[in-house]
């Protein structure tokens, strides 16, 4: 893991260390901090990431289309490629952002 | 977030899940993004600064829109009905720029200073030929398209559409991958609209599989519905109003289709109670938005339409021809002249902001630092939200200081069963101003006192149209949007005006 912490901006790609899952920053946190996926900090997709060392699924594991949020700090992610792992930032779990489909217009 | 992370992750989760074409045979989201990469690899090795295209909509249009996103060039579709001489100076506009335009164009727009045409055959072949997008940074600011508006009053404007307004556009209102595998939408909107870049958008999210009309026909549009499965479709108004007329002549009752969602300019109520009364089955969507707000921000939900077409309270039923309630992703408000908030039921000036809203042009930012976006039409709010959109604030009429929306008196003309199509607007008056004169098409002829009548026993005295103009058609563009400009000019040009209101317009300049 290198030690320094990623920047968190709109439009940052993260790649879990431990799984499959990706996602990109929609929101970024109020204030910077360390985003995890599976317990381990999330790095740059491509940065050695994509390995599934992680063998069991966390309870709510990150589905892709899904956006989490952490209420904090208003961090919004967007899962970009699902996993096993879930998202978390500074240790709290992010939570699935309910969103209310409109009827189909375009 | 660039738009063809929506195509990589559609694509990622289903990727043999048909997004373009016959439900048989047709282009997958896999082969949508493989093809978009070769194309970006392509795009990055042509000349220029954008990628322009002139042509139809086909599955080349859905592939040149995210190939130019990963080439990290900005996309520009063009209206190829428009004369060659103005298609040529919005090239020049354009330039630096590779060009991919349907053969026979070729000729006509050949010689442009800064432009590289290509045909769209050999685009086509470019994007079926082995190769790699180039890595390029992320970024939200960049711009992903550039429309150039319809330019009805003036030179057209070149709206910009950064990847972050369509892309939240996107998030905010679709749930990913949410559409039935057996979903198909018939997008009939040119590829030069804001709905024809926002339906590819939204589907490829969305997954519903795309059918695409390259010219709109009514029998074609009906046709389509019926051989190609469709369930979702979105038209412009006077698209509607043709495929009813050809639904009635036919009895064909598209029993396939779901949803059917109009936009793009206002649609006359009787037309909407004609489609819901003769495709009960169903769900009608009224969307507003304009090219600069990445296409929808308020909706009128199918519910909506069902309560107010049977209603026993008049502002219920009124609202038929609102553009129903903002999306909860963004703000609006209604504001007078001075840029205060108004109440609900008084007339202003509709305001926008949200992460959708662009307000941007070639020429500069329309959005206030605030974020708020003045989007000049004017509208209003009923007590409970739902808006009413009366038309551009230009065309609002002015007559002796009071305010007058040409369409709440073309909505009360379009009740006489005679009338056909109807435009109110203002011409120069030495007394008043303004005085108030309509375009009318009828079958058979209507006495002008029958309308003037109309018109006094549903409105003030104040809101009569002085004079009454007969006429076989009134002018749109191709789509849909009445050129209010021409249609004075021909008034002002007809024996019956005034000489004196004529001498005001020259005047006017």
């Amino acid at each position: 893991m290198s030690g320094e912490p990623m920047k968190l901006a709109a439009g940052t790609k993260l790649a879990s260390a431990v799984c499959n899952a990706q996602g990109i920053i929609i929101r970024p946190p109020s204030e910077q901090g360390v985003i995890t996926c599976g317990g381990e900090p999330v790095t740059a997709p491509g940065a050695g990431a994509g390995a599934t060392q992680l063998t069991d699924a966390a309870e709510a594991p990150a589905l892709i289309g899904k956006r989490y949020v952490d209420e904090a700090t208003g961090l919004e992610v967007l899962c970009t490629k699902g996993g096993k792992g879930a998202f978390a930032f500074e240790g709290r779990p992010l939570t699935l952002k309910e969103a209310k489909p409109l009827p189909a217009s375009d | 977030m660039q738009v063809h992370l929506l195509l990589e992750m559609a694509a990622e989760a289903a990727p043999d899940r048909v997004i373009i074409g016959s439900r048989d045979g047709g282009m997958t989201m896999g082969g949508l993004l493989d093809a978009s990469r070769r194309a970006a690899a392509w795009m990055a090795s042509r000349p220029g600064k954008t990628v322009t295209y002139v042509g139809l909509n086909g599955p080349s249009f859905a592939v040149a829109i995210f190939g130019a996103s990963m080439a990290g060039r900005p996309f520009t579709p063009l209206n190829y009905r428009l004369p060659d001489a103005s298609l040529r100076k919005l090239l020049e506009r354009s330039a630096p720029t590779t060009t991919i335009c349907d053969a026979e164009l070729m000729a006509r727009l050949s010689g442009i200073e800064g432009v590289e045409l290509i045909s769209a055959e050999a685009f086509a072949q470019a994007y079926t030929a082995e190769g790699e997008p180039p890595v390029l940074d992320d970024a939200d600011e960049d711009v992903a398209i550039i429309l150039f508006t319809s330019g009805t009053t003036s030179e057209p404007k070149a709206a910009i559409l950064r990847h972050g307004n369509l892309t939240s556009y996107v998030l905010s209102t679709i749930e990913f991958l949410g559409a039935d595998e057996g979903d198909a939408a018939l997008v009939s909107v040119p590829p030069y609209h804001i709905a024809g870049i926002s339906a590819v958008l939204t589907s490829v999210y969305s997954g519903r599989r795309m059918v695409q009309l390259p010219g709109f026909t009514p029998e074609a549009w009906a046709g389509s519905v019926a051989a190609e499965a469709v369930t979702h479709a979105m038209v412009v108004p006077t698209m509607l109003g043709r495929v009813l007329d050809v639904l009635d002549k036919t009895g064909q009752g598209l029993p396939g289709l779901r949803a059917l969602s109009y936009g793009g300019g206002r649609m006359p109520v009787a037309v909407v109670e004609r489609a819901m009364d003769l495709l009960p089955h169903v769900d009608f969507v009224n969307a507003y938005g304009l090219t600069e707000t990445s296409s929808t921000i308020s909706i009128l939900d199918p519910q909506s339409h069902r309560d107010a077409r049977t209603h026993a309270d008049p502002a219920v039923r009124r609202r038929l021809s609102s553009v129903g309630r903002p999306l909860p992703s963004l703000e609006l408000e209604i504001r007078d002249e001075a840029g205060h908030q108004v109440g609900a039921g008084v007339v202003g000036e509709v305001w926008v902001r949200g992460e959708q809203i662009s307000g941007e042009y070639a020429s500069g930012k329309a959005v206030r630092d605030d974020g708020w976006f003045a989007t000049k039409d004017a509208g209003w709010l009923d007590e409970e939200g739902f808006l009413f959109v009366e038309g551009r604030l230009d065309d609002v009429i002015v007559r002796g200081g009071e305010n007058i929306s040409p369409s709440e008196v073309e909505d009360v003309l379009r009740r006489h069963t005679g009338v056909l199509d109807v435009a109110v607007l203002g011409l120069p008056d030495d007394e008043w101003g303004e005085r108030i004169v309509a375009a009318v098409v009828c079958d058979p002829p209507i006495p002008t006192e029958d309308l003037r009548a109309l018109v006094l026993a549903n409105l003030r005295s104040s809101r009569v149209p002085e004079q009454f103009f007969f006429y076989p058609s009134l002018p749109y563009n191709d789509t849909g949007k009445l050129l209010r400009r021409d249609l004075k000019s021909q008034i002002l040009g007809d024996p019956e005006t005034t000489a004196t209101t004529q001498k005001l317009a020259l005047n006017a300049g």
